[in-house]
């Protein structure tokens, strides 16, 4: 049954048409945090899925987290975005914006964006109209109503489109692109959000050498303005980018420092990297 | 944009558009009753009541996804909130010559139910029309799309919603005159409406609200609003991600939706001249998505037609085989289902591609 009944309790104070977008306040970074995971823990039927997670990521960082199947990687997104409610332990963005509060729609438009392992857009769409959809604004009914497109606005969708080499496609449904372009395009959406924590999953997986080249280099671009957390399995993409890597086992943090500490840890190799 | 929203919204749509207007809002009124009979002006305004809420299923179905088999409650309500004031409008002139509706002096009821307090006002029964499908339709919406109930889960909800809402129809005690319903009514405004004149009144009111309709719709799926819901229909789950309130466009949209279906069901209980519970039966609201479906979903234009087509067909096959219509009925589902998932319009679409 696809009745899914945790939804949030913050949002009901929020009734009548679009009003639902609490004030959030803008980001504390005053400690240099970005996100602090604190002691979550998420079982399905039984299955410990996060077992007392514990993982901070600093304010403008690039971090890896590697792991093996079942490892929790994706959970661990669904928690932070909001798609899964913690049994246990805290979650916060900032110093001041607790996740297990909000809803999907309040945590994107607290500045938090997320790419799906598989390339999630809007298909039937056009490029263009996956970018404007994406764009940060005002997301509530009345306002999306009456929206205009302001040329400020096509500028920098025009921009988002150059950056992801899309710029001829940008009247083609999105359906019709090849697989590296449809990682690309979410990618490009999730910067219209303008997010503050960009959250990746597997973000060049069925990308050629090429494409994975640019996107590092995309990457490493972005991160110091935005803090960016990458799960990938691409290990010689991990290498590429990485700073500091977190690798996640049976739902907890195994080892955290940079790739050769974690490449060289024993307990690493014997569930990760030495298969 | 998108080529498949190009239809009802590129110059020929318009034209068509404006043809239509011409035809049933000038032309039609000249010819009548002269050339054209009153039982044809009056069949019109009932398919142009169908069309109505064809839209308003193509609304949340083609373009949200969300499909609802109780599309029948909100219509049966409208027309019920109308009918009220049409059964006031009566006077003394019923079989008991009583001021009471007759079913009310069958029953042997000395005065008037709470709700039907103010039912003589044309402007609270039109308050009605509005509002009491559009807030059953919020409120039901608010707690199904809240606990994000989807798919075939929703729509047999909505099912058994007018079911229930059938049910409790036929009982008496519901002060809506039981299984029979409303019926026999004789003015509007204190004008008599079985005068020519007055069908005709009403089947151009008909066409004016169907005109606006798609009108309206046209607006809603070509601004912002109208790429969300589309976006909401084929992931919706991105749609969250990226910061929209999926369930306050839902809720709007659904409500919007209903109430437009209200309308249409007070526009067609004058013309038809009785409501009873059957309106609310599920086979009804099962029809309006086959309408929907014949016709081309996400095309609105399309809804339209597809209304006008499978009804058009009914009262042609309900006077000359009357026993077959079902059959007929199930056989268009089958075939549109199989061979025409775009409906009539695709069908159209596909044969100018291949010239």
């Amino acid at each position: 049954m696809t009745v899914v009944a945790t939804h949030p309790t913050a949002i009901a104070g929020g009734g009548g048409v679009g009003g639902s977008h609490v004030a959030t306040g803008d980001l504390d970074l005053t400690h240099g945090v970005v996100l602090y995971l604190e002691g979550i823990s998420v079982s399905f039927d039984g299955f410990k899925a996060l077992n007392d997670l514990t993982l901070s990521i600093d304010a403008g960082e690039l971090r890896c987290v590697i792991g093996p199947n079942g490892a929790g990687k994706t959970t661990m997104m669904d928690v932070i975005t909001g798609k899964t409610r913690p049994d246990a332990g805290r979650a916060f963005f900032g110093q001041t914006i607790d996740l297990s509060r909000l809803s999907e729609a309040q945590i994107a438009h607290a500045g938090i964006g997320r790419k799906f392992q598989k390339p999630t857009i809007f298909e039937r769409h056009s490029v263009f109209e996956n970018l404007e959809l994406a764009m940060k604004a005002d997301k509530r009914v009345r306002k999306t109503l009456f929206a205009k497109l302001s040329s400020s606005e096509k500028q920098s969708i025009d921009e988002t489109l150059n950056l992801i080499r899309l710029q001829d496609s940008a009247n083609r449904a999105a359906g019709l692109l090849s697989h590296g372009q449809k990682q690309w395009l979410e990618i490009g959406m999730l910067l219209m959000q303008q997010p503050r924590l960009l959250l990746l999953d597997e973000p060049v997986a069925g990308m050629s050498d090429e494409e994975t080249e640019r996107t590092a280099e995309l990457f490493l671009s972005l991160a110091g303005k935005h803090s960016l957390v990458v799960v990938e399995h691409d290990m010689a993409f991990v290498e590429k980018i990485a700073r500091k890597v977190t690798v996640l086992h049976e739902g907890g943090v195994l080892a955290e420092g940079d790739m050769n500490q974690v490449k060289n840890d024993p307990r690493v190799i014997e569930v990760y990297l030495g298969r | 944009m998108n080529p498949r929203l190009s239809r009802l919204y590129g110059v020929r749509g318009w034209t068509i558009l404006a043809a239509f207007s011409l035809l049933v809002l000038v032309v039609l009124p000249l010819l009548h009753p002269q050339h054209v009979s009153t039982y044809w002006v009056t069949l019109l305004g009932k398919i142009m009541c169908y069309a109505i809420v064809a839209v308003a299923m193509d609304l949340i179905w083609g373009y949200a996804g969300i499909l609802s088999l109780g599309h029948g409650l909100f219509f049966a309500l409208g027309g019920y909130a109308f009918g009220m004031y049409l059964m006031r409008q009566i006077g003394s002139d019923g079989q008991y010559r009583q001021p009471m509706p007759d079913f009310m002096v069958f029953l042997d009821w000395k005065e008037f139910p709470w709700h039907w307090w103010n039912s003589d006002s044309f402007w609270w029964a039109a308050t009605l029309v509005i509002v009491v499908p559009g807030l059953l339709a919020y409120v039901f919406g608010y707690f199904a799309f809240r606990s994000r109930v989807k798919g075939v889960y929703f729509s047999i909800i909505t099912q058994a919603l007018t079911f229930a809402a059938m049910l409790a129809f036929f009982r008496n005690a519901m002060g809506f005159g039981g299984n029979n319903g409303f019926t026999d009514f004789r003015r509007i405004l204190d004008i008599p409406i079985a005068t020519p004149q007055a069908r005709m009144t009403l089947c151009a009111i008909t066409a004016a609200t169907l005109i606006g309709t798609l009108l309206l719709g046209r607006w809603l799926v070509t601004s912002k609003f109208g790429r969300v819901l589309a976006a909401i229909r084929d992931a919706e789950a991105r749609v969250m991600f990226c910061g929209y309130d999926t369930m306050h466009y839902k809720l709007f949209v659904w409500t919007l939706s209903a109430i437009l279906c209200g309308i249409a069901g007070a526009l067609y209980v004058p013309q038809v001249g009785i409501i009873n519970p059957s309106e609310m039966s599920p086979a009804n609201s099962i029809e309006i998505a086959i309408w929907v479906a014949v016709g081309g979903r996400g095309t609105l234009a399309g809804a339209a037609l597809g209304a006008g087509l499978v009804n058009g067909a009914k009262s042609f096959f309900t006077q000359v085989f009357p026993e077959y219509w079902l059959f007929f009925l199930g056989a268009i589902f089958i075939v549109v289902t199989l061979f025409l998932p775009q409906g009539v319009l695709g069908l159209i679409d596909r044969f100018k591609a291949r010239s």
